[in-house]
């Protein structure tokens, strides 16, 4: 065991200290009794019931959720058949074109990927609300899904699919039956990432949408403009608390997974 | 019940011109690229014989079984099985099945679910499959690992689940692609006897792809041998080893001695062939090279003796050297015997008492010789 220097804590504390103190904070105040932000006047549950009364925020957090799922679900579906394009045809014309295009987005500035959407759609005279925002989160999520889909794929044997086609299964049963249950986990987790993303998301967001769409993150951000409030904090805490949990899953599901599959592959293959 | 062996002895169909192949390659190349993994090959394979693709890897003999199961499809020439072209057929149509080299067992199933596969995609009744699939563990004797999944079985169990699964369906034809390799020796040894005892029980045919010459040997009613995708010979393992037809062959099948000379006189069924070295070399042969042409002479370890006192024989099929090398290994030794002109020649006996009276030592002089059957005449 390596022994802990008195810098080594030093540096630990400061560093998780920058990183966590605004949300501890955070958190923290939204159970201030006072509506005065900076101000300590003991503990109270208040703002969250306060906040179960706002109907402005409840629909914001409704459509949130109802984007994230449907968008998440998509991309999921739309990530993984990328990912298993660029996998498994090795020979097709422009494969080095498409992937490099799918991992564009991640690099993208999100101003960038907005403003070009809104074009589209104002382009095309789609009017903007839930539909809009749909499509538009579906295609920044959609790269990041590929790509951990993409990884599992890269160390999956395929002679399992060739096992299952040779003992009669038809490629898409093939799929259903043997690829997907064991890309599952991925996939899973893939789909975890996009729905956190989407929940999060602003920017993109903000040039999407139209009236009668606004996110939990617009909402919250157009109130702040106007002073924060302790129900802002209450609202971020519980923000906080989901993408936490949906983080959280997603890595101890594609950790177990990742530690069954090594193990069941090296048993299975007898390396 | 017949032995295994009377059943064996009487197995020649491709010796009969009246029977039909099970399975017809017929000019059959495939390339990838540039690469020509099978060359224009033509290859007759008989119901239920027990057939082994022998070669180094890279000579085309997985491509060759790849192309059989579906995996691949040749660039020319066409495949026939059972008097019918698989051109565009794919794998899951195809009545063979194969076992796979990494066994690719499912490992998201059970034991049971794994063998169960293929004939729930047939359609089988439930009850059937649960029947057939009990048989089938038994015969492979895991009937007490139906539940287990693949990672909770050794690399033995494993293998026979992956036979097991490739037997259920009864095709007409399993494909095995190097289905002993991952086993260690004795297991090894001991799966080639079942694998044998299984393929007479259930009647099939078998392909067998494998780089292992003892075990083609062991196991093959019919060897080809292959390099560069090309069949180099195919015959039953006695033929291949004692009577092969080149150089390459001779060479990648056992030891060998390998002797060049020059055809001196061709007669009455004897090939005489003087060496650079000064060996006179008599083999009986049906060979008729031409006089005065190059030749090679191939002969066994086995077949060379080795002792203190000139032979009969001699001058011919005969010389004189030095023990350079011994190998004792329990149950023969093995001599390197350094000729006059500096070329080593192999020859292993079998020590058949437990005190020699007249050992042979390191650098004594000795004869080594052989007789005019011992060999094989090689023409390229």
């Amino acid at each position: 065991m390596q022994r802990w220097s008195r810098f080594n804590i030093l540096s630990l504390v400061f560093g998780f200290a920058f990183l966590y103190l605004p949300i501890v904070l955070l958190v923290i105040f939204s159970f201030n009794e006072s509506k005065l932000v900076t101000v300590w006047s003991g503990f109270s549950i208040k703002w969250y019931v306060q906040l179960f009364q706002n109907q402005g925020l409840i629909d914001a957090a409704w459509v949130t959720f109802r984007v994230a799922l449907l968008s998440a679900t998509c991309a999921t579906v739309l990530g993984t058949l990328a990912a298993l394009a660029i996998t498994r045809y090795t020979r097709f014309r422009g494969r080095m074109l498409f992937s490099g295009m799918i991992y564009a987005p991640l690099v993208m500035p999100e101003v960038i990927t907005g403003l070009s959407l809104l074009l589209l759609f104002v382009a095309i005279g789609f009017d903007r609300g839930f539909w809009t925002l749909t499509l538009a989160h579906i295609t920044f999520t959609m790269c990041f899904v590929a790509v951990v889909v993409q990884s599992r794929l890269m160390s999956f044997d395929r002679s399992i699919e060739e096992a299952a086609m040779d003992l009669g299964a038809t490629p898409v049963t093939t799929f259903m039956k043997i690829t997907l249950p064991v890309i599952a986990p991925a996939v899973f987790s893939g789909w975890v990432l996009a729905l956190t993303l989407s929940l999060d998301d602003l920017v993109i967001s903000s040039f999407t949408s139209g009236p009668g769409a606004t996110t939990l993150p617009m909402k919250i951000y157009s109130q702040v403009r106007l002073g924060v409030t302790p129900e802002i904090n209450a609202v971020c805490t519980i923000l906080i608390g989901i993408v936490a949990f949906g983080v959280l899953i997603a890595s101890i599901v594609s950790r177990r997974a990742e530690a069954q599959r090594v193990k069941d592959e090296r048993a299975a293959f007898g390396h | 019940m017949k032995s295994l062996g009377s059943i064996r002895r009487s197995f020649a169909p491709w010796s009969d011109p009246a029977s039909k192949p099970f399975i017809s390659f017929k000019n059959v190349t495939k390339t990838f690229g540039d690469f020509v993994a099978v060359d224009n090959l033509s290859l007759d394979i008989f119901t239920r014989e027990f057939f082994a693709l022998l070669g180094a890897s890279g000579c085309g003999k997985s491509t060759l079984l790849r192309m059989l199961a579906g995996f691949e499809q040749p660039s020319s020439g066409e495949i026939i099985l059972d008097g019918q072209s698989l051109a565009g057929i794919p794998p899951y149509k195809r009545p063979v099945n194969m076992m796979f080299q990494s066994y690719a067992l499912f490992p998201h199933m059970t034991v049971e679910s794994n063998v169960a596969f293929g004939l729930k995609q047939d359609g089988m009744p439930k009850a059937d499959i649960a029947e057939r699939v009990d048989q089938m563990l038994k015969l492979v004797k895991l009937d007490k690992f139906a539940k287990r999944k693949p990672h909770q079985l050794s690399g033995g169990q494993r293998q026979r689940v992956a036979l097991a699964r490739s037997i259920a369906k009864r095709p007409k034809v399993l494909l095995l692609d190097e289905p002993l390799g991952a086993l260690d020796k004795k297991l090894r040894e001991e799966t080639q006897f079942e694998l044998m005892d299984l393929q007479q029980q259930l009647g099939l045919t078998f392909v067998v792809v494998t780089h292992d010459q003892e075990e083609a040997m062991t196991m093959a009613d019919r060897i080809a041998v292959m390099a560069h995708g090309k069949v180099i010979q195919v015959a039953t393992p006695p033929e291949i080893y004692e009577a092969p037809n080149s150089r390459f062959v001779a060479d990648f099948i056992g030891d060998v001695n390998i002797f060049d000379g020059t055809v001196s006189a061709v007669s009455d069924g004897f090939v005489r062939i003087e060496t650079e070295g000064g060996l006179s070399i008599k083999v009986a042969s049906q060979e008729t090279p031409a006089v005065g042409g190059k030749a090679g002479f191939a002969v066994r370890p086995e077949k060379i003796r080795v002792g203190n006192t000139q032979p009969a024989c001699a001058p011919l099929n005969a010389a004189q050297g030095v023990v350079w090398d011994i190998g004792y290994l329990g149950d023969m030794t093995v001599f390197h015997v350094k000729l006059g002109d500096g070329r080593v020649v192999k020859a292993s006996s079998l020590n058949a008492v437990r005190l020699v009276e007249d050992p042979i030592g390191y650098d004594q002089d000795v004869w080594v010789w052989f007789d005019e059957n011992a060999g094989v005449v090689l023409r390229d």
